[in-house]
């Protein structure tokens, strides 16, 4: 006997669409009345929140695939900061600007329409989002809203101002010069720390070549510093040996790895931090990543899953399992054995673009080929890199077997491959 | 296996299958949109060292990603990534670049090294790069509007020996200059 797939998925369509009426009976509605609508939905609409890695492809590949669907984009900032390449901002071999797209090329080239403003909340029975100035109605959303800070598992950090003194720079942007500022500012033979929280966050080998960019800095112009790196988790959590290596043969003495130190409790008058409640470490520059979840929004619709932390969706269209017709990409969602990365993000896009214009087409879905690409810079010659090809597998998100991998060696070849991987990625969002 | 049009019982069942086990297997473009975040929306790469590889040709693509499968051909990154494929998808990834509208890089180049590179390709590479390398001949590719930086890199695996060369191509190629071949660059680069 065989099963028409077409056919089959015509009738799924109908069943989905009575149940999910269901589902949403139990949602409270909670979006406020503010100014009305925004934008009024004559046509088909898909409204993208987040522009960043994610949620620039997302809109832009729905364009390309079907002109006919309406697509706004949602974004707070007028211009976007990569964080691939932050770190090299840190270390004073890249400037901001390097890193720093806008929206206005990407809009017109492909007809998306910009909002600029935060979502301040969305419901999924009414499907309409809310912004200050008003509402705005959708068919389906697609989330792209990064990370945002557990900060309440830190002790003693105030979100406004602990940041202020002990910057994150986890978010590429004023965070990121405050960082360079402060290490700018940092006497010769200074100490800095950097913790990481337990994995999974966002851009996993991110802290490490951290690391690499700061002593890199240190070692030319204030060579008797020390960086310590106190990390929550058991043992460096992406290219282990690469790091080491590097460490070994450019920083030998300036870096000090600590695995399993978790950082519990900070003290920003004091510029310190607690491990596991106990040992104080005292440093002059103070790099604290707090341990993060689902950027905000997902967390306050509700997206995410029993973990409180990160969004579970399907792994064909990206589509949350906890909400019909919102789909939730990049480092908020949890995207099997993809890693939280910018390219990750781009590649989740394309497929969450290609599998919503299918829904939204009555036509079937297809499965998912995504790859990430991910380069750290060693020094400003060097470079590692790890490479991932992603499938599903009994309905998760699984690396092929016997593909990707990290580099065999530090490499000169692989830090100018970074820098078009960067020209790239950011001339793909912004055009 | 059939659903009857009263067939609810049936039906209830499937619906309880994830929507990952409905879906049609990856296509061309699912495949192939993943390698756009480095070589560019449709392949049209913003460049220097990542190759654009809207038009080209189809077998040029399927063959350099077999090489980099097999590691016959040198890489970085691209081994690791090509071991993720099958022939099939590989074949289907080189099928819908060569169909993509190709367009001409921006870049600075050298003119007296166009003017030594189109010397350097009539006397030594003008039998397999046709049309001034606009033209692909049986597996050899187009390299006219590439990137510079990419075909440098690709000159320096040939020269240091790390990119074998089959024999006919090893007997034009080995007599000539790391200059000639830095200027064959920038040759094909500058065709338009």
């Amino acid at each position: 006997m065989t099963l028409d797939r077409r056919n089959f998925l015509k009738m799924l369509g109908a069943g989905a669409g009575a149940s999910a009426l269901q589902g949403c009976a139990g949602t409270a509605p909670m979006v406020s009345a503010g100014g009305g609508e925004i934008m009024p939905k004559s046509g088909r609409r898909v409204v993208v929140v987040g522009g960043g890695y994610g949620g620039t492809i997302a809109a832009k590949y729905i364009r390309m695939l079907d002109a006919s669907i309406e697509v706004v984009l949602i974004e707070r900032n007028r211009q976007f900061i990569s964080c691939p390449f932050s770190n090299l901002v840190v270390g004073g071999i890249r400037n901001m600007s390097d890193l720093t797209i806008g929206y206005d090329k990407l809009a017109s080239n492909h007809g998306i329409k910009m909002l600029y403003g935060d979502v301040t909340a969305i419901d999924a029975g009414a499907k309409t989002v809310a912004m200050a100035a008003g509402t705005l109605k959708y068919d389906r959303l697609v989330l792209s809203p990064g990370i945002d800070f557990r900060f309440e598992e830190l002790a003693g950090y105030d979100p406004v101002t602990t940041p202020e003194i002990m910057p994150h720079a986890w978010k590429a942007g004023p965070q990121t010069e405050l960082l360079r500022k402060q290490l700018l500012d940092m006497k010769d033979g200074g100490t800095v720390v950097i913790t990481l929280p337990l994995a999974p966050y966002r851009c996993p080998p991110g802290p490490y070549e951290r690391a690499n960019m700061i002593a890199l800095y240190l070692k030319q112009h204030k060579p008797k510093s020390k960086i310590i790196i106190l990390d929550a988790n058991p043992d460096i959590t992406s290219k282990a040996g690469l790091f080491r290596k590097g460490w070994a043969k450019h920083y030998a003495g300036m870096i000090s790895y600590k695995g399993a130190n978790k950082v519990t409790a900070v003290d920003a008058k004091n510029r310190s931090v607690l491990i596991e409640g106990v040992e104080e470490v005292k440093a002059d520059v103070l790099n604290v990543i707090p341990p993060q979840r689902a950027g905000d929004i997902a967390v306050k619709a509700g997206l995410v899953g029993a973990d409180k932390k990160w969004c579970p969706v399907n792994a064909t269209t990206f589509e949350s399992t906890l909400a019909k017709d919102i789909h939730v990409i990049g480092d908020a969602c949890v995207a099997g054995a993809m890693p939280k990365s910018g390219y990750s993000a781009n590649s989740e896009a394309k497929i969450c673009a290609t599998n919503v214009v299918a829904l939204m087409n009555g036509r079937e879905t297809i499965e998912i080929s995504g790859i990430n690409t991910c380069y750290s810079f060693i020094t400003d010659k060097e470079a590692v890199s790890v490479a991932g090809v992603y499938k599903v597998a009994n309905g998760a998100i699984v690396g092929v077997p016997n593909s990707g991998g990290v580099s065999p060696d530090l490499s000169e070849l692989e830090a100018i491959y970074a820098e078009s991987w960067l020209r790239n990625i950011l001339t793909e969002m912004s055009t | 296996m059939k659903i009857r049009k009263d067939g609810w019982v049936v039906a209830a069942g499937l619906l309880a299958l994830s929507a990952a086990s409905l879906a049609a297997p990856p296509t061309a473009a699912m495949l192939s949109n993943a390698c756009a975040g480095c070589h560019g929306t449709h392949g049209v790469s913003a460049g220097p060292s990542m190759p654009s590889l809207a038009g080209q040709s189809k077998i040029s693509i399927v063959e350099s990603m077999k090489g980099f499968k097999s590691g016959e051909r040198p890489s970085t990154i691209m081994g690791r990534l090509a071991k993720g494929y099958s022939d099939a998808e590989i074949d289907a990834m080189g099928e819908f670049f060569s169909k993509q509208k190709p367009e001409t890089p921006v870049q600075t180049l050298d003119r007296a090294k166009i003017a030594k590179g189109q010397a350097v390709h009539e006397k030594s590479c003008a039998r397999c790069h046709v049309e001034d390398g606009k033209e692909p001949k049986d597996n050899s590719p187009i390299v006219a509007s590439q990137w510079l930086k990419y075909l440098q890199i690709q000159m320096d695996d040939y020269a240091s020996g790390k990119r074998k060369m089959f024999d006919n191509k090893a007997e034009k190629m080995k007599p000539l200059s790391r200059d000639d071949l830095d200027a064959a660059a920038h040759f094909y680069s500058s065709v338009k």
